[in-house]
């Protein structure tokens, strides 16, 4: 994981190179590669959130898309109430303040991924992975049947939420503002896995026992982690619905769940910058294999079959010893 | 009266249709500790596969044995083939091995069969009504489920505690490494017990169609709910699914009719209809929630 912090050459080239994207992209023709650009960056933070607990608690939480889904419905539910200027639940006033709506999201999804994983992990192993399943689907048959806030067909955000006079409409603004958050998430993800709590982590994942042993309360780490880990993902879906200027429920169907978790093994299971690759590689394979064939699922499943049973560590893992190195 | 009986028959029908797969779904956890996400695919591939020979041939009972055999060999093609390798791996890539597989299956199935679902007749033998008490009508089909799930619980039963197969199916839950060293073929073990999964997870498929439409994605629907039997019964035992099932048929089959009737008295129709719609959705999830603040095993595991 330290692999590729311990080179910041690399990290730099690849920050220029994020930066340059868009100018790029323009210039070369290909305007819509900035919108894919920002959708990895999106699902990057996403992907990343949920390798906190997945790749380095080794809690395998299949139900993380709820809180992606919650940060969209946070920021489309203020806009609602903002557009037609009556308050939530009476008191709350809406918003269309980026500054406001992404710090609500991220409180919010903390405060469910507070109750949902207090709950989740008085269990582990098999039961962990299908009880954060079920609390998802619970919250998805939630919102589908809220007819307020659009049920099944979602909530259309009218305008993207506004930043300091920025012209948030424009593809590119909307890219750097996520470049720049994704950049300042990453930066507190890497002090939060290399923080004493990091290796606590790690080290219940090698053996509860052990830590329990030195006398660390494992219950109230894992929680921790796994609110930190909701907080990321409501951010990530804060941003997604801002993108798309839409949400719905399918922004938290069980499916979503399974691409982010296929996001971070794609990327390298317990690396830091791993899921960001890991979430590339997906969304290009996917718009690829969209445009090529209607029947993409299949040659996905395939793909993810291959990559689980045939190569250990993902994409990053495959290239390291593609070129010789250690991963 | 009558309509609560009704309710209550419906309730359990629906438990024993989770039954059926909860009970292959709790033995692979228990025994083999793979958490296996197609198993929904085999239930959509037995009803796939007896609804259309059943369609074809005109014959609703053809379709039995090739359901069954269809998802027998869904099965083993699938334990030999994938979940073979994922033993002793970890959690993590089990469940996205198989969510590759049901990405695999749901694609397939589309392209052969498409979009549009499937229909099957009930047979005229299981046709029609009966009056259990004065008032109380219901349909044989439903019936003939409920005795087919009870006549496979009973035979699960004796098969786990009165045979040979059965001894070793404890033990494996129980110990799986002390098993093997006491020299037990657990690969053969192993093997027999997916495919039996897999047989009753076909056969609650068929006789899923005539009820529900045979369609891509059914079995995803269901899935998830059996995952929640399975947690609430405890993971491997199958008294727990049993029992678990039927709670869950019943709590779900009863909020979906009285929830919204109870909802229109305090707000309007349609906007009673969705809610209610939505509460009952989630008030297995919610039950479940209770049982892991009591019992975080599961109902039927004692606390050691």
């Amino acid at each position: 994981m330290e692999n590729s912090l311990k080179q910041p050459a690399l990290l730099a080239v690849v920050l220029i190179a994020l930066i340059a994207l868009p100018i790029v992209a323009d210039a070369a023709g290909y305007a819509s590669l900035t919108s894919l650009a920002t959708r990895v960056l999106i699902y990057g933070i996403a992907a990343a959130s949920l390798n906190l607990v997945l790749g380095y608690g080794g809690m395998v939480s299949f139900g993380h898309a709820a809180f992606f889904g919650i940060g969209g419905y946070v920021v489309g539910i203020l806009y609602q109430h903002y557009s037609l200027d009556e308050p939530l639940l009476g008191f709350i006033s809406g918003s269309n303040q980026l500054l406001v709506t992404l710090p609500a999201a991220i409180i919010v999804s903390g405060i469910m991924a507070a109750a949902i994983g207090a709950l989740s992990l008085r269990t582990g192993g098999v039961q962990f992975i299908m009880i954060t399943l079920a609390f998802a689907q619970m919250l998805f048959f939630l919102f589908v049947s809220l007819k307020t806030y659009g049920g099944d067909d979602g909530l259309i955000i009218r305008r993207t939420n506004e930043l300091a006079g920025l012209n948030m409409r424009d593809k590119q603004v909307f890219y750097y503002v996520c470049l720049t958050i994704a950049v300042l998430f990453f930066m507190v993800l890497w002090r939060i896995v290399n923080s004493r709590f990091g290796n606590v982590l790690v080290g219940l994942r090698q053996s509860e026992k052990r830590m329990a042993a030195i006398g660390l309360p494992a219950y109230r780490y894992k929680l921790m982690a796994f609110v930190i880990s909701g907080m990321g993902c409501g951010l990530a879906g804060a941003l997604m619905a801002n993108f798309l200027r839409f949400t719905s429920p399918d922004m938290m169907h069980w499916t979503k769940s399974g691409e982010l978790m296929i996001m971070v093994i794609l990327g390298g299971v317990g690396t830091l910058f791993g899921p960001l690759v890991g979430a590339a590689v997906f969304t290009v394979l996917e718009s690829v294999l969209a445009s090529w064939t209607e029947n993409w699922q299949l040659a996905l499943g395939f793909i993810l079959l291959f990559v689980v049973l045939y190569t250990q560590g993902g994409v990053q893992a495959a290239f390291a010893r593609l070129f010789g190195k250690h991963a | 009266m009558t309509l609560f009986l009704e309710q209550l028959l419906n309730g359990v029908q629906f438990g024993i249709m989770l039954f059926l797969l909860a009970a292959g779904l709790t033995l692979i956890f228990g025994i083999m500790g793979v958490i296996n996400l197609a198993h929904g695919s085999i239930y959509m591939i037995g009803a796939y596969a007896g609804t259309w020979v059943a369609a074809r041939t005109g014959s609703f009972w053809l379709g039995i044995p090739a359901a069954l055999a269809a998802a027998a060999f869904a099965g083993l093609a699938i334990e030999f083939l994938v979940v073979r390798r994922l033993y002793g791996r970890d959690h993590l890539d089990q469940v996205l091995a198989t969510f590759g597989l049901i990405l695999i299956f749901n694609q397939a199935v589309t392209m052969i069969f498409g979009r549009q679902p499937l229909f099957v007749a009930i047979p005229s033998l299981l046709d029609g009504s009966v009056e259990l008490l004065p008032g109380l009508v219901y349909p044989v089909y439903r019936l003939a489920i409920i005795a087919v799930g009870l006549l496979v619980a009973v035979g699960l039963y004796l098969l786990i505690n009165r045979t040979r197969i059965g001894m070793l199916v404890r033990a494996g839950s129980t110990n799986r490494e002390m098993v093997r060293a006491l020299g037990v073929d657990i690969r053969l073990l192993y093997t027999l017990v997916f495919g039996l999964g897999a047989l009753l997870a076909g056969l609650a498929g068929f006789m899923a169609g005539p009820i529900l439409a045979v369609q891509v994605g059914m079995g995803e629907q269901i899935l998830i709910t059996t995952f929640v039997v399975v947690v609430i019964g405890g993971v491997g035992s199958i008294r727990g699914a049993f029992f678990a099932s039927l709670i869950l048929g019943v709590v779900d089959t009863g909020l979906r009719a009285y929830l919204p009737g109870l909802l229109r008295h305090v707000m309007v129709g349609p906007d009673a209809d969705a809610l209610g719609a939505g509460i009952s959705s989630m008030g297995i999830y919610l039950l479940m929630a209770i049982v892991l603040l009591i019992r975080p095993k599961g109902l039927f595991i004692r606390n050691s």
